[in-house]
């Protein structure tokens, strides 16, 4: 009881709540709320059909599944390589570590702009990779999955080598003296405790790359149907002063994004659950 | 003193000894693995890095520095670092206050203002532009008052800074609240009991406590309020020597077909991203060290 009154006081004796408060409250709606309550107000301007007509245009169809394909398989090219590069920079030794552990960070630096015509120019097929390839890398699906690949690299790697790292080295002597190989080792001690953290890289890495617009647009060659990701088509809808379709298509976005934020909170807190108790 | 530091250097020797045993992978495995993460980071992030600057210096140093130096690319420098010197700072104040009202107190609805901060992450970038276009473009809702007032935000100035700043909005918030969440209340509630004010208590107890954290948060909305793309390509209507920044104007180049004069500009923006991994490095390494 007494401890309780003693919280609650406590609680009090820092000051600036109401200024801080109203200060960030003030901030994130004429920035952010307001802004992105635009987008559902605009909407509301077009009526049903028209707005199911844009958002079911064969065209704006075809850009959900380049977007969403070609995300999803860089995600998990990501946790792939990220987990591996996260293991090898935690566990071994070799030279240039240190920088080369910097520059895994490289994407987030790295304006996507200058990003994409970097990857565009190595792709291409008269690039320094490109030129050893029979099919096109740029200007294809492909190239599209490369781009979005080096975006979320950092994001896998940085969320697994924390865990990695905190893996106490007495848990697998146990599971080594209890009679476990390596290889069993790593599945049923080890991974466990990282999988918690892949998904979290996982799915930071997919978010973005569903709404990656820089880094791709040089290097998807953008034809219609065929290498269009959807952010491109709201911007081609602006070009065209089409704000409503425009609009539209951000609705299909904002409501992807947010529902898939949901369910990988919901599965994050399962799987905590369930590994860590 | 001395008993227990030998006692763990006993048990470190121990560690070496028991995993060269059972807790190491064999050397086959552990050979392919790094290699194939170095391979992998020498594809993917090796190789672009290096092809920007020898691309932008393929033609010789004259066509660099003449990329570099033309008025375009100058008046595009400028516009960008005049963004940056808005945005950033009015995110890290809004940063430490939000870090500030969402760790040091608790009230309903905490969780959802959580949410909100990291709301812009989750939007794309063509999208936040989007919506400022929706606010104050020609069609939009204060459109006709603006036309009225002449006052020009999008396609101009302003409307690049808006877009910007919500593009990174969460960034030095998002470094600051799990810091100032792990170091609690009670060093603040000191000072205030002993007659500190609220500001003199955040100067000189919560600010040196929370600096390296700040730093590393200025320096990420930083990196990402220059390199900003999508966004600002919505907003800023592409008017040369007038509302194009940096990418824009490398994304101009490179359609114009000035491939070096493009990779020219694009190494500009890779050395500072190389800076900017540089010192969060020392950033990481000073605040591990205090």
């Amino acid at each position: 009881m007494s401890s309780l009154t003693l919280t609650k006081k406590s609680r009090r004796i820092i000051p600036g709540f109401h200024l801080s408060l109203g200060y960030t409250m003030l901030y994130v709606s004429l920035l952010v709320l307001l802004p992105l309550s635009m987008i559902f107000i605009h909407t509301m301007s077009l009526s049903w059909t028209a707005f199911v007509d844009i958002i079911t245009d064969p065209r704006a169809v075809a850009s959900y599944k380049v977007s969403f394909s070609t995300a999803l398989i860089a995600g998990l090219l990501n946790v792939l390589f990220g987990t591996i590069i996260a293991w090898v920079l935690v566990r071994y030794q070799f030279p240039f570590k240190r920088i080369i552990d910097g520059l895994v960070d490289l994407p987030f630096a790295l304006p996507t702009a200058v990003a994409g015509i970097a990857l565009t120019s190595l792709y291409a097929p008269n690039g320094w990779i490109g030129q050893f390839f029979d099919f096109k890398i740029a200007f294809t699906p492909l190239g599209i999955i490369i781009a979005l690949t080096f975006i979320g690299l950092p994001f896998v790697v940085r969320t697994v080598q924390p865990v990695l790292q905190n893996i106490s080295a007495e848990v697998e002597e146990a599971s080594a003296s209890l009679g476990a190989n390596r290889l069993q080792t790593f599945r049923k001690v080890i991974l466990p405790e990282l999988l918690p953290a892949i998904l979290t890289g996982f799915s930071l890495a997919f978010a973005r790359a569903l709404g990656e617009y820089g880094s791709v647009v040089f290097i998807a060659g953008n034809m219609p149907m065929k290498t269009e990701i959807t952010p491109l088509i709201i911007m081609t809808k602006l070009e065209q002063y089409d704000y409503a379709g425009a609009t539209a298509i951000a609705v299909v976005m904002l409501v992807t994004s947010f529902i898939l934020l949901f369910t990988i909170n919901i599965i994050q807190w399962l799987a905590n659950r369930r590994f860590v108790h | 003193m001395e008993q227990s530091t030998f006692i763990q250097q006993a048990s470190t020797e121990k560690n070496k000894v028991t995993k060269s045993a059972a807790l190491q992978e064999p050397r086959f495995i552990r050979y392919t693995l790094t290699f194939i993460a170095l391979a992998f980071l020498a594809f993917f992030i090796v190789l672009p890095l290096a092809s920007i600057f020898i691309t932008a210096f393929q033609k010789g140093v004259d066509v660099y520095l003449a990329a570099i130096t033309h008025p375009d690319a100058l008046a595009a420098i400028k516009l960008t670092l005049m963004v940056v010197a808005i945005a950033v700072p009015l995110n890290a104040i809004f940063g430490v206050m939000a870090a500030w009202t969402l760790t040091k107190f608790n009230f309903k609805g905490k969780n959802l203002l959580l949410t909100i901060v990291d709301l812009p992450f989750a939007v794309s970038p063509v999208i936040a532009g989007l919506v400022f276009i929706l606010l104050f473009g020609s069609q939009g809702l204060f459109g006709d008052w603006l036309f009225a007032n002449d006052i020009k935000i999008v396609f101009a100035l302003p409307g690049i800074v808006l877009a910007t700043i919500f593009v990174t909005l969460p960034f030095v918030a998002r470094e600051l609240i799990p810091l100032m969440q792990a170091q609690g209340t009670s060093e603040e509630e000191a000072s205030i009991s002993l007659g500190g004010s609220g500001f003199k208590t955040f100067w000189y107890v919560t600010l040196p406590n929370i600096k390296w954290g700040l730093f590393y948060g200025l320096i990420l909305c930083n990196a990402r309020a220059i390199g900003e793309f999508g966004a600002v390509s919505v907003v800023s209507g592409h008017i040369r020597g007038m509302t194009n920044t940096m990418p824009l104007h490398i994304e101009i180049l490179y359609n114009e077909y000035q491939f070096s004069a493009a990779f020219a500009v694009a190494s500009l923006m890779s050395v500072m991203a190389i800076f900017t991994l540089i010192l969060k490095d020392i950033i990481a390494w000073k605040s591990k060290s205090s």
